[in-house]
């Protein structure tokens, strides 16, 4: 049982070693749902844009965002009309900031990490990946 | 859809009118420049870094663009009208490039112009006296039909920058065949 168990960890550790690191689309997407500004007007806060956005580079490395609402708001560093998209491609790996209204010190962060194309590169990508979304 | 290497609006939209004094000594609007494709920049001529290297970039990048150039107007629109007067804006322009203008106007009429792009600026004073502006750092891209097509974050190279005019300026070239 116990030999099972490490095959089997170790089999899943070369997978996450070896295997390419692939997504079915490069787009990281965040969207201002409909009501948004009513929502606001009637006093709730919802966080639609994290403080700091990680992308990675031949991974997901577009970042687009979607005005849903029915009026003009500032998503990020972009004045966005109702029902426009901004997209905006990465390609080279650094920290960038971006003045946005929606957080407090005005400030958003976007994180494009390099393109994890070594062993050890994609098995800290999946390791950090799974433990964000845990 | 070609792929811009800046931010794309899609759909895009009209960018939003501007008149305000022109480095040039005439009115500044965006009118005066359809058919072109309009490079515009917001910024202060004390700027330490973000503004001299932009456009400096838009600099390197006119002369990357040849004859094609002549297609293409950079305008730069202060957020300092306080010390950013008109001829001060023909002078520090012209150590760029001559044909850049510059903008400028009440603070009113820039606060006006700064909101309908969506462009924050934050007059803040300056540890060795005077006075600096945390401002947005996007330069914005306009068509030659006047629509706002996409926004250069700020440190995209002059190749970026040739890259995303030559895209715009190809579009009449497929639009008149």
């Amino acid at each position: 049982m116990v030999t099972l168990l490490a095959a089997g960890a170790c089999g899943a550790v070369a997978w996450a070693a070896f295997v390419p690191i692939t997504s079915p689309s490069r787009d990281q997407v965040f969207e201002i749902p409909p009501g948004t500004w009513a929502r606001r007007m009637a006093g709730h806060h919802d966080e639609i844009l994290p403080h700091s956005i990680r992308l990675t580079l031949g991974v997901k490395d577009v970042l687009v965002l979607r005005n849903l609402d029915d009026v003009p708001q500032m998503f990020g560093p972009a004045l966005m009309m109702p029902g426009q998209t901004f997209r905006l491609p990465f390609d080279v790996a650094s920290d960038y900031q971006f003045a946005c209204t929606a957080h407090a010190d005005g400030q958003l962060t976007v994180v494009v990490e390099p393109n994890p194309d070594t062993a050890w590169a994609r098995l800290r990508w999946r390791v950090n990946t799974l433990l964000a979304r845990a | 859809m070609a792929a811009f290497k800046g931010g794309a609006f899609i759909p895009p939209r009209q960018a939003p009118e501007i008149a305000l004094r022109g480095s040039d000594g005439g009115e500044l609007t965006l009118g005066r420049y359809r058919g072109k494709v309009v490079v515009l920049e917001f910024g202060f001529t004390h700027c330490p870094e973000i503004c001299p290297t932009t456009l400096a970039r838009l600099a390197d990048a006119r002369r990357k663009l040849g004859a094609s150039a002549d297609d293409v107007q950079v305008i730069f629109v202060t957020v300092d009208p306080e010390r950013d007067d008109v001829a001060r804006l023909r002078t520090y322009l012209a150590t760029f490039d001559p044909t850049f203008v510059g903008g400028t106007g009440t603070e009113d009429q820039l606060a006006g112009v700064r909101k309908s792009y969506g462009v924050v600026s934050d007059k803040q004073k300056s540890l060795f006296g005077g006075a600096w502006f945390a401002h947005s750092s996007f330069t914005q891209l306009i068509d030659r039909e006047g629509n706002l097509r996409t926004m250069m974050p700020y440190g995209r190279t002059a190749d970026d920058y040739v890259h995303d005019v030559r895209l715009l300026l190809s579009e009449r070239a497929v639009a008149s065949r």
